[in-house]
C-alpha cells in the first residue's frame, strides 16, 4: 500500500536525513519506527505527507507517486492520511468538538454528518462528556485522544502518528496506544514512530529500526532495541 | 470567528484601515478644494482689448463673435463706450480731480472694451496672437486699427506665474496623494499581515487535515473585507468633524469652497469611493497574508 523506494533526503548544508530508505507497508498493518532523535523518523513521516520532498527516490501511496502530485491535489491526498503529533496541534480557541468538526467541514462534509459522526469519534476515544471543553481546560491525554478523534474522523486509510507519546504519563500512554491499537483492529493501518520501550514490547507488532537515516532493522514482531 | 477572539488586534488592523482611508478621504476633499481655489484665481485673470474712440460698434461685436468662435475662449464681456465710462468713474468716484477733468474734455474720451476668458491660463499667449493677426490684417489692408491697446504684455507675467503655480499644485498634490495613499496602504497589508501571523497555527493545522487553498483563504478574506467595511463607517464618521474643523479654518480663505458642505453634498460618491478601497485594501492584503502561509 506505502512503498518507500531508495528515498533519500540531503538538505542544502549536506546534511543526510535519509538515506537508501526503502520498505512497504501492507494494507492493515501496524508499524512502528524507533531510533534516537536525529534519525530520520519525522522526515519519513513528512514524506508521505508531502511536506518534505526526496532528494532521490519516490514514495508510491496505492498507485500515486506522493511527490509528483500536482499541488492542488495534496490537500484531497492529505485527507487519506490522519496525522497525530506529539505537541496535538489543537486549536486553542476551538472547543473538542469543533476541532474534530474542522477536519470534517475542511474535507467539506454535510453538516449533518458532522453532527452525528463528531460525537461518535469522541465517544470511541473516551472523551464523551468533554465535547465542549477548550483545549486548555483537558489533561494532555485528553488532548491527544482529541486529536487521534480529529485524525480518523475522515475515515483515512492511514494513521500517522509522530511520537504521540512522547509528552504524556506512562497511563495516558497506554491509553493512546490502546485507542491506535483499537483503530488498527478497525482495519485502518498505523505508523507509529516512538522512543517508548514500553509501547513497543506491549505491541508486539513489526518494528523499523532507524540509525542516522538509515534503516538498520526491520523486524516483523519487534523488540526495541537500540 | 476570529474577529472576536482577536479581538485586539482585529481592532487594531481596523483603526489602521480607518487611517488610511480617512487619508484617502482627505486627499478627495483637499483636492476638491485646492481645484476650486486654483480656479478661482485662473477666473479673476482676462485680457482686456481697448479699442479706439472711433471703433464703429458693428467692427467690435464682429471681432466679439469672431473670438467666441475659438475653442480657447470661455467667454467675451463687451463694454461699450458708455459702460466703460461708468466704471471708470465708479472705480475713481473719490477723486474729485479726475471727474474735474473729464468734465472738462466734455466727451467721453474711453474706447469700449471686450474682456476676454479663456479657459486655461496658458491659452491667452494664443489668443492673444489671434487679435495681433487680425490687427495686422486689417493694417494691411490700409485701414487704421480699430484695437487702440491690449492689457496682455501687463498680464503676461502674472498669468504665466499663475500657470506655474496652478500646473505646480497640480502635479504637487497628485504625488503627494499617491505618497500618502501607498503608505497607508502598505502599513494597512502589514497589520493584517500581523492579525493573520496569529492564526498561522491555524492555518498549519488546516493545511494538515487537508483542506483546499480556497477554503483556508476564505474567512480570512471574508475577514479582511469586514476590516475594509468597518473602517469605511469608521473613517466617514470621522470626516464630518474634520471637515467642519477645516472649514471654520479656512473661513475667509480666497476663493475657497465650504469643505463641510462639499463633503455632505458628495457624501454618497465619497462613502462609495472609501467602502470600496477598503474592501479591496482587506481583501487583497489578507489574501497575501494567507498566501505566505500557504506555501508548502
Amino acid at each position: 500500500m506505502i512503498n518507500f523506494e531508495k528515498v533519500s533526503k540531503i538538505y542544502p548544508d549536506s546534511s543526510i536525513a535519509l538515506s537508501d530508505v526503502t520498505f512497504k507497508i501492507e494494507p492493515g498493518e501496524f508499524l512502528s519506527v524507533v531510533g534516537h532523535s536525529g534519525a530520520g523518523k519525522t522526515t519519513l513521516m513528512k514524506m508521505l505527507l508531502a511536506e518534505e520532498y526526496p532528494t532521490e527516490g519516490q514514495v508510491l501511496f496505492d498507485k500515486i507517486d506522493v511527490h509528483r502530485l500536482r499541488r492542488d491535489k495534496i490537500p484531497e491526498f492529505r485527507r487519506r492520511i490522519g496525522t497525530v503529533f506529539q505537541d496535538f496541534r489543537l486549536l486553542p480557541n476551538k472547543t473538542a468538538y469543533e476541532n474534530v468538526a474542522f477536519a470534517m467541514e475542511a474535507a467539506g462534509r454535510p453538516d449533518d454528518v458532522i453532527q452525528t459522526d463528531v460525537p461518535e469519534v469522541l465517544e470511541l476515544v473516551g472523551l464523551p462528556d468533554k465535547m465542549w471543553n477548550f483545549p486548555g481546560q483537558l489533561s494532555g491525554g485528553e488532548q491527544q485522544r482529541v486529536a487521534i478523534a480529529r485524525a480518523i474522523i475522515n475515515q483515512p486509510d492511514v494513521i500517522v502518528a509522530d511520537e504521540p507519546t512522547g509528552n504524556l504519563d506512562p497511563i495516558n500512554t497506554f491509553d493512546v496506544v490502546q485507542i491506535l491499537k483499537k483503530i488498527n483492529d478497525l482495519g485502518t493501518t498505523v505508523m507509529l514512530a516512538t522512543h517508548n520501550k514500553g509501547v513497543i514490547d506491549f505491541l508486539g507488532k513489526r518494528v523499523i529500526t532507524m540509525e542516522k537515516g538509515r534503516i538498520i532493522k526491520d523486524d516483523i514482531t519487534g523488540k526495541y532495541v537500540l | 470567528m476570529t474577529f472576536w477572539r482577536n479581538a485586539l488586534v482585529s481592532f487594531t488592523a481596523v483603526f489602521v484601515t480607518a487611517v488610511t482611508l480617512f487619508i484617502i478621504g482627505s486627499v478627495i476633499i483637499g483636492n476638491a478644494f485646492l481645484s476650486a481655489s486654483l480656479r478661482e484665481l485662473e477666473n479673476k485673470v482676462d485680457v482686456n482689448v481697448y479699442f479706439t474712440t472711433i471703433t464703429p460698434e458693428s467692427d467690435i461685436l464682429l471681432l466679439k463673435t469672431r473670438l467666441e468662435n475659438l475653442p480657447e475662449v470661455a467667454n467675451v464681456e463687451y463694454l461699450n463706450r458708455d459702460q466703460a465710462l461708468e466704471n471708470f468713474l465708479k472705480r475713481n468716484n473719490a477723486d474729485a480731480s479726475i471727474t474735474q477733468a473729464l468734465e472738462e474734455i466734455g466727451e467721453n474720451p474711453l474706447g469700449a472694451v471686450l474682456n476676454i476668458k479663456a479657459h486655461q491660463p496658458s491659452q491667452y499667449l494664443s489668443i492673444v496672437n489671434y487679435l495681433n493677426d487680425q490687427t495686422e490684417n486689417v493694417l494691411a489692408a490700409g485701414n487704421q486699427s480699430i484695437i487702440d491697446r491690449v492689457n496682455y504684455a501687463d498680464n503676461q507675467i502674472i498669468i504665466e506665474r499663475l500657470t506655474a503655480l496652478t500646473t505646480g499644485a497640480r502635479e504637487l498634490s497628485i504625488f503627494v496623494s499617491i505618497i500618502l495613499i501607498a503608505m497607508a496602504a502598505l502599513v494597512t497589508a502589514s497589520t493584517i499581515r500581523l492579525a493573520i501571523y496569529n492564526s498561522k497555527q491555524e492555518i498549519s493545522v488546516m493545511r494538515l487535515v487537508g483542506a483546499n487553498n480556497s477554503y483556508i483563504r476564505g474567512p480570512f478574506v471574508i475577514e479582511g473585507v469586514m476590516y475594509g467595511l468597518l473602517a469605511a463607517l469608521l473613517s466617514v464618521a470621522a470626516l464630518l468633524p474634520a471637515a467642519i474643523w477645516v472649514t471654520k479654518a479656512t473661513t475667509g480663505f480666497f476663493g475657497g469652497i465650504n469643505v463641510t458642505q462639499y463633503y455632505i453634498t458628495h457624501f454618497g460618491q465619497i462613502f462609495v469611493i472609501l467602502l470600496a478601497a477598503g474592501i479591496l485594501l482587506g481583501m487583497f492584503s489578507s489574501y497575501l497574508a494567507v498566501r505566505r502561509y500557504l506555501k508548502v
